[in-house]
């Protein structure tokens, strides 16, 4: 028998309200939970309890060979996969010294664009949504849609993609993948165009948000901001540049930054990193085109104690055949180190901390889940605010209760 | 001039003489270590230090090594200057039995839920940190799951035994 309920001494007397925003919410697009104390509708205080969905990755990962990870990275940031499962194989490669080509570099780098736009264009139309805007969420996700096909066309699967191995792609990319990326390049501007004509200089939707959820450069960064929120407050951090990977130094874009930090900003970033995103795409995707002959069928690196030989060897070729069986069994051992390796996932820097000790599996890793450390935030940031904002507040910060946990 | 490894390797070692030691480069990022009383120190002088400038904390966690004794906890923090882009591995070790290591809150707000992480997980008594509470696991847990002696597998089970692998 539970214990009956008991309220707490004074409560019925008291001026505020206690509301449970959670953990299942409508607005909170996923599990999360903040105990609000209202005074009517303004915020006096709000603690976030985190939690709901953990799923012991980390513990999982120590006892899983290295390309059994790959589908736990997945649901982490589960609205762009690709970029967690990318981070990972970089991770790997780095432990390994693995040598990439430079054709698997640039279509690495169109996927994981292609996983910025989609997780971006799903923030951005979301705070369209809580701020009462249904239309362009409608415009935006058919895009998405598309997307989701280049992914299966590449990997066959769509939202837990587990895209890619250790050191390349399972296979190349068909010609219908190329065909449907640039039907999304020719199509996909238009219609972003249109969203931003919707939401950007619109009267309500600015109201709405400008100096919602505000956060100044110092805090954010004493914070541990990282990723779109961060560059919204004014720090011109982005790991593909400072610490480029995956060839990203060959290209070409800006890093756009906002002032105040506010869900605006957040916003306005978000919508021209996804511009940036598809002038990374089309430098990407020239040069893939440029690759002739034998060079422009490369699409893995030559690492065949850790990349999964072609079927057909396997049943023709000895050698094939002893790297798949160890492959499959999980019995290469791998070298002892540790390495800290990161990619500026659509979130922030997402982090992979590995540590080998020369066994099969990790002996440690750990992810830099950017939605975690910034989370801590939100209290702060909603402090004060009505309710409504705090709402938009939270999906304009894009957090993802799957990251959250880990 | 650029903030080399070398650099923060001196000034440490000016600083803190013998205190910092187990200097290591693996891929190319600084590693070092420190006695557990001195965390805060070290954190201190490479957040304030003109030179060096680590304000940002990029992330905190915890390894259990059970077979040092002594020493089965480190907690290892990664720093990075975002100015002159630098980071560096910083790692302090403590006895399991007595796991109190300093809080770095004061410092960085970021390390508040780091350090409940790392509590939840390890068990790690971060000394004066706020509000040292469970995070992602449940309140009614009484063991610190990620330490090495709980296996992942129920041990007791018999169907998966394989005497080719051992596992």
């Amino acid at each position: 028998m539970s214990e009956h309920i008991v309220l707490p001494e004074g409560s019925i007397e008291k001026q505020t309200t206690t509301l449970n925003l959670g953990p299942t919410h409508p607005a909170t697009h996923g599990v999360f939970q903040n105990i609000l104390e209202l005074d009517g509708e303004r915020i006096m205080e709000a603690t976030s309890t985190v939690g709901y969905i953990h799923r012991a990755f980390e513990k999982i990962a120590e006892r899983r060979p290295l390309y059994q990870i790959t589908p736990l990275t997945d649901r982490l940031n589960y609205c762009s996969s690709p970029i967690n499962n990318m981070g990972w194989h970089l991770t790997c490669e780095k432990l390994l010294g693995v040598s990439i080509p430079k054709r698997v570099d640039y279509l690495r780098i169109i996927i994981m664009e292609l996983a910025r736009i989609s997780d971006h264009l799903i923030c951005n139309s979301i705070v369209g949504v809580d701020s009462g805007a249904y239309s362009g969420f409608l415009y935006l996700m058919q895009y998405r849609e598309l997307i989701y096909e280049i992914y299966e066309e590449v990997c066959g699967s769509r939202l837990t993609t587990n895209i890619g191995r250790i050191g390349g792609f399972e296979r190349n990319f068909t010609n219908t993948a190329f065909e449907k990326l640039e039907k999304f390049l020719e199509e996909y501007p238009k219609q972003l165009k249109e969203f931003e004509n919707l939401f950007t200089r619109n009267r309500i939707f600015m109201d709405r948000t400008i100096g919602c959820g505000p956060i100044t450069a110092e805090r954010a960064m004493n914070y541990g901001f990282t990723g779109p929120n961060l560059r919204a407050a004014g720090v011109d951090y982005d790991v593909r540049v400072h610490t480029p990977y995956s060839s990203y130094e060959d290209l070409d874009f800006k890093i756009p930054v906002g002032k105040t930090g506010d869900c605006y900003d957040r916003y306005l970033v978000r919508n021209e990193e996804m511009w940036e995103s598809l002038s990374i795409i089309r430098q990407a995707w020239q040069k893939v085109q440029e690759f002739k002959g034998t060079e422009a069928e490369v699409f893995h690196a030559d690492a065949p104690a850790y990349y999964l030989p072609e079927k057909k060897d396997v049943y023709t070729k000895m050698e094939a055949l002893i790297y798949h069986f160890k492959i499959v069994m999980g019995e290469t051992d791998i070298p002892a180190g540790e390495v800290y390796s990161s990619v500026e996932g659509a979130n922030g820097e997402l982090g992979f901390y590995l540590i080998s000790d020369g066994g099969r599996t990790p002996y440690r890793l750990h992810f830099r889940r950017p939605c975690f450390i910034y989370y801590q935030a939100y209290p702060e940031l909603i402090k004060g605010g009505m309710l409504s904002d705090a709402v938009i507040t939270m999906s304009s910060l894009n957090l993802i209760a799957g990251e959250l946990d880990a | 001039m650029a903030l080399t490894n070398q650099i923060i390797q001196d000034r440490l070692t000016q600083k803190f003489g013998d205190q910092v030691t187990n200097f290591q480069e693996p891929y190319g990022m600084l590693t070092f270590s420190a006695p557990k009383e001195d965390n805060l120190k070290v954190l201190q002088f490479l957040f304030d230090d003109e030179q060096l400038g680590f304000q940002f904390l990029t992330d905190l966690q915890a390894v259990h090594y059970p077979d040092s004794k002594g020493a089965e906890l480190a907690v290892v923090y990664h720093l990075h200057n975002l100015k002159e882009n630098v980071r560096i591995r910083f790692k302090v070790y403590t006895d399991i039995n007595t796991p109190d290591v300093f809080s770095a809150t004061a410092l960085f707000q970021a390390a508040n839920f780091m350090e409940r992480e790392t509590y939840d997980f390890y068990g790690v008594n971060f000394v004066g940190h706020p509000n040292l509470i469970r995070i992602l696991n449940v309140d009614e847990m009484d063991y610190f799951p990620m330490r090495k002696e709980f296996p992942l597998e129920d041990q007791t089970r018999i169907d998966k035994d394989d005497e080719m692998f051992g596992r």
